[in-house]
């Protein structure tokens, strides 16, 4: 494979446009965010003079200032906390939290404040804070490096919570996660960082707003639904089960909350089966909660159980052993096989 | 030369030159809380300026009247719970007074008399507590923060806030109220920390009131005074005599005065006492003994200022008539208007989670309007299934 995210035509064809990384496209997207708003701003740990351990910051604090792109004392809750008091003055504070793991003790400012004060508030107070997370495994990260933490972000009301998977969508959606009204986590899959694809920083393509999914191909036999690092693994399962027969669909889910039932739900309907594939645990992980609303949804459309391709419910391994526990593309096409293909099944 | 050789040669270079980064000396807390009646600055205060020890006297009386309605208001079920600050009058009222309009207050819980002396609206400050609204006042309109729940989580707000205000070039100044076991949390340390290194204009108002809910002091902390912790992140420390309002007010203003004139945060410690129980919930004879509290109302907010007050002849049997009638007018709007139902709208439920409701929202709405049709017109339900 040559990329993380490649798409297939689309970028086989696009053969002038340059080949631009997600991370390069997410400082591109924080950039233009502060170029054209002087009340986005920029906080988190290393992010000025280093650019970011990622370094998805790299430049803005050259460009914008110290005070736009500041390195703050080490304290996730600190920052998020101050995020909110910027916030309320009118800013539009961007939060970097250096790793998954990393953003824990920023929680309770996040889901007692960041989540709550638009409600508590009845409108009056709204807090436009974007919350980056780099999340996921695939990346040989030692332990608390690799966390696929999305599940408790769903869990909170008042959270939008979206992904991207592609070039264009990482540069996006970020702008309009800044944009937005409501707090964004913006969780980027670390390990598509640096996979490339077609994508023309001087013309970004425009793309589905977020709380919208988008069908990255068609199939008839069966839909993959997964978002995030599961996307090139879930498109090349697909291609990898044409020799199997099995001309299988993948939604790219790119916002958790708010969900998009209506495209996931005309996909599973015109196929009849569905495997829901993400790195998170399976245990009261997002899955569940797709695997529901679908048979809520399609039950006589259904010709099988919604099946789950997730990680093991095991604290995240130790990277000489991640690749046992990522979702592969045999374990989908495995589950794709369970799904009730003979009368009887 | 040889590794042997070198040894006996060998002797250490000075590390580089080290000094401290700030001198300690001036953001240590003075011995004794600060103290103005019944000391001989008590006479300047009162050649200064009487008309504001008057005034702090009305806002203490006030003060008082509201905490004994809001808790009265509890025992007849118009209140949720009330954590009242009964005794902590002094700080509260300060707090209030020594902002300018522009300014911003982060209270907690247990701080409605602040939030009301800000302008707040006495029955809107009281919302969260009635359980009708969370906040029942916008923020905006007085800039006061919602009242806080979750400890110490509004003091870095508070900090975030002064410092975008600073960042913009605007003259505003933050004070975060805390009590003495927020202090623990981490919140507190991360708030003290960023202040300090942005230099933001926030004042840090810890009420010690000797307990958080049950919990001593003495088990909270076993740092010399709540105001040292504040030399440890670079920020001058105040001890006050939280029940001496005048000595609140002076230290508060000079705090205010020092973060607004760029110098950064300060902590101030005021030693109070929490006359009342933690809420109308609690039983407070269960960790503490009645002769403690006695001598605690000796020295009492209220009293404390009327003797002085009187004293110099700055009050009289009149002047305080006048204020106590005002409290009971006070008292009695408050009632009146908290007997009255309040208002609740279920489709309100849905409506500020998000800027625009997402797809299941709108679901989750319909579901309920529907339930709540089907209780209005219960006879409709059967034809319904
Ligand atoms: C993070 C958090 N933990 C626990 C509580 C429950 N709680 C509410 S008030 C309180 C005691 C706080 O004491 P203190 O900070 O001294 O303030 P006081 O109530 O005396 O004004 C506790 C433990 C809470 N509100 N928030």
């Amino acid at each position: 494979m040559t990329t993380g995210t490649s798409l297939g035509t689309a970028v086989d064809s696009a053969v002038a446009v340059q080949q631009t990384a997600m991370a390069q496209a997410l400082n591109r997207a924080l950039r233009d965010s502060m170029a054209e708003d002087p009340s986005v701003h920029v906080l988190g740990e290393d992010v000025g003079t280093l650019g970011g351990v990622f370094r998805i910051t790299d430049g803005l604090a050259a460009e914008f200032g110290d005070h736009r792109c500041t390195d703050t004392p080490l304290a996730e809750a600190g920052i998020l906390g101050t995020a909110v008091g910027m916030a309320m003055y009118g800013l539009r504070p961007v939060v970097e939290m250096q790793f998954d793991a990393f953003a824990y003790p920023a929680f309770e400012q996040l889901i007692s404040h960041v989540a709550k004060m638009r409600n508590r508030t009845r409108g009056a107070m709204p807090l436009p804070i974007t919350v980056r997370v780099p999340y996921g495994g695939g990346i040989g990260g030692v332990e608390h490096h690799s966390d696929s933490s999305e599940a408790y972000y769903m869990a909170t009301p008042g959270l939008h919570v979206v992904t991207p998977a592609t070039v264009a969508d990482a540069y996006g959606m970020l702008r309009q996660a800044i944009a937005s009204d409501d707090p964004v986590v913006f969780l980027e899959p670390k390990r598509l960082y640096w996979g490339k694809d077609a994508w023309d920083p001087q013309d970004p393509a425009p793309v589905e707003p977020i709380g919208k999914a988008v069908v990255r191909r068609t199939g008839r036999s069966a839909t993959l639904i997964t978002y995030g690092p599961s996307l090139p693994v879930c498109l090349e399962a697909a291609e990898a089960a044409r020799a199997e027969g099995w001309d299988l669909g993948v939604v790219d889910l790119r916002s958790l909350v708010p969900f998009d039932d209506e495209t996931v739900c005309a996909e599973v309907r015109r196929t009849g089966r569905a495997v829901v594939v993400h790195e998170s645990g399976g245990f009261g992980g997002p899955g569940g909660e797709i695997a529901a609303r679908i048979t809520e949804r399609c039950f006589h459309h259904l010709e099988a159980p919604v099946l789950r391709v997730a990680g093991f419910d095991i604290p995240y391994p130790p990277p000489m052993a991640e690749r046992h526990h990522l979702p592969g593309v045999d374990r989908i096409l495995d589950a794709v096989g369970r799904l009730q293909w003979e009368a009887g099944d | 030369m040889t590794v042997m050789e070198q040894r006996d040669t060998y002797r250490p270079a000075p590390p580089p030159a080290w000094q401290p980064r700030t001198d300690p000396a001036p953001l240590l807390p003075d011995a004794e809380p600060y103290r103005v009646l019944g000391t001989p600055a008590a006479d300047e205060a009162a050649a200064a300026d009487p008309g504001l020890l008057r005034r702090l006297y009305a806002e203490v009386v006030r003060g008082r009247r509201y905490n004994a309605q809001a808790t009265a208001l509890t025992k007849q079920g118009r209140l949720a719970v009330y954590p009242s600050s009964t005794g902590q009058e002094a700080c509260e009222v300060a707090a209030a007074m020594v902002l300018a309009d522009q300014d911003w207050l982060f209270p907690s819980y247990r701080d409605t008399l602040a939030v009301v002396g800000r302008g707040v609206d006495p029955v809107e400050a009281l919302t969260l507590l009635r359980g009708d609204r969370h906040t029942g006042y916008d923020p905006y309109a007085h800039r006061v923060a919602p009242l806080s729940t979750p400890l110490a989580t509004q003091l870095p707000h508070a900090v975030g806030l002064a410092h975008a205000a600073r960042l913009k070039g605007d003259d505003v100044v933050a004070l975060a109220m805390i009590g003495d076991g927020g202090t623990s949390e981490g919140d507190f340390h991360e708030a003290l920390n960023f202040a300090a290194v942005w230099r933001a204009p926030v004042v840090f108002l810890v009420q010690n009131n000797g307990f958080a809910i049950s919990v001593p002091l003495a088990k909270q902390s076993a740092a010399p005074s709540l105001a040292h912790k504040a030399v440890g992140y670079g920020i001058p420390g105040r001890l006050v005599d939280g029940n001496d309002a005048v000595a609140v007010h002076q230290v508060l203003s000079e705090a205010v005065r020092h973060a607004r004139e760029g110098n950064g945060p300060v902590l101030v410690e005021a030693i109070t006492y929490r006359l009342d129980a933690h809420t109308n919930a609690d039983d407070a004879t269960r960790y503490r003994e009645s002769s403690e509290v006695d001598a605690w109302r000796d020295h009492d907010p209220v009293l404390l200022l009327e003797r002085e007050l009187t004293a110099r002849g700055v009050l009289d049997e009149d002047a305080i008539g006048a204020v106590r009638e005002d409290a009971e007018a006070m008292a009695a709007d408050l009632r009146a208007r908290m007997n009255q139902d309040p208002e609740i709208d279920p489709m309100e439920l849905f409506a500020h989670v998000y800027a625009e409701p997402t797809p299941q929202l709108l679901e989750q709405q319909a579901m309920l309007r529907a339930e709540l049709e089907a209780e209005a017109h219960p006879q409709q339900e059967g034809t319904a299934r």
